[in-house]
């Protein structure tokens, strides 16, 4: 059954009009229950750079991400699921927001926002700047732009919640809270002589990345 | 037992507890079977905004700021009570002056005992 409970017993949508015209409404627990989950995703109250005041604008009046219910931004990592890397992560910062990450209560989802947290952005070539979060955790959303307009958080927001609807909840692709085996701890690096070590975090980084002696500027991709 | 006038309520209050214990409840089950626990020392560490923490969360601070607290707090309730009895002064009689001369007496007495301690003065 590695399609899960939703996949493989889902409604059939025609079956449910026809049922709906009976006002009948027909659904199935992984439904119900992922509906409640993307509905109900806190964010944690934590920014980077620039893009933390378009992530603030986002949530305030105008744009108001309160309306997917990620109304409260949470102060402490214990009581958050969502964490939007909202700037440029710099190698000083990355381990803090790894051990950060490791302290967020599970399911937990990260988007990483704007050109910086995704990849470095115009700071990619600084000696201090680390080329994108997901070579530490792994980043369920990227958003491109400099920084992303509210609109374009809203929709990463979306789009995390399309995600988070299509999780079944059995099968390899259930989400990882409901996994006894899924990895719980991501290695925070250390400031190392030249570099953060580890450079990257294989398990979440396949690809090329800079050795861990000396500069990384022709094979850090 | 179903005719007492009282069942039907004895039976909303029952339905009421269980419909606020029941969420609670299956989600306490929901956590027990389906959703393992998995804790490591950096999860469990003490929060601090990301930063390595250093020692345990039990911290000391100094008690005799308790001591200024409690002052603090006599004489704002002192402050207080003088008020409204600084605005009817002139249609009180001598009773209320008497009483209310008592009251700033105690607390000047305490106040007096305070600064003969040494409270006052932060070391």
């Amino acid at each position: 059954m590695g399609s899960g409970i939703g996949a493989a017993m889902a409604v059939k949508p025609d079956l449910k009009i026809e049922l709906g015209k009976q006002g009948v409404f027909v659904t199935t627990i992984s439904d119900l229950y992922n509906w409640g989950r993307k509905n109900s995703v806190w964010p944690m109250q934590f920014g980077l750079a620039c893009c933390a005041i378009e992530m603030i604008a986002t949530t305030m009046a105008r744009y108001d991400l309160a309306r997917f219910g990620a109304e409260v931004f949470r102060p402490s990592p214990r009581q958050a699921d969502l964490m939007i890397i909202s700037g440029t992560v710099t190698k000083k910062m990355a381990p803090q927001v790894v051990r950060l990450y490791n302290q967020m209560a599970e399911p937990k989802y990260v988007i990483a926002m704007g050109a910086c947290a995704i990849s470095g952005g115009p700071f990619k070539q600084g000696y201090n700047v680390l080329k994108g979060i997901d070579r530490y955790i792994p980043v369920d959303v990227h958003i491109p732009g400099c920084p992303p307009r509210p609109e374009a958080l809203i929709h990463a927001f979306m789009t995390l919640q399309a995600k988070i609807d299509e999780q079944p909840l059995t099968g390899s692709e259930r989400p990882r809270h409901l996994d006894a085996e899924a990895q719980g701890e991501f290695p925070i690096p250390v400031q190392g002589a030249h570099d953060l070590e580890p450079p990257v975090n294989r398990l979440v980084w396949p690809l090329p990345a800079p050795a861990v002696i000396g500069t990384d500027a022709e094979n850090c991709g | 037992m179903a005719s007492n006038p009282y069942f039907p309520l004895a039976v909303l209050f029952v339905a009421a507890l269980g419909f606020g214990l029941a969420p609670l409840g299956l989600a306490w089950l929901w956590a027990r079977v389906f959703s393992p626990a998995k804790p490591n020392a950096v999860k469990n560490a003490i929060y601090e905004c990301g930063l390595e923490s250093r020692g345990d969360a039990w911290v000391q601070f100094r008690s005799a700021y308790y001591l200024y607290a409690i002052i603090f707090l006599i004489f704002d309730v002192e402050a207080i009570f003088l008020l409204p009895f600084a605005v009817v002064f002139t249609g009180l009689g001598a009773g209320a002056c008497l009483a209310m001369l008592v009251f700033v007496l105690l607390l000047a007495e305490g106040l007096a005992w305070a600064w003969a301690k040494g409270v006052l003065a932060w070391a």
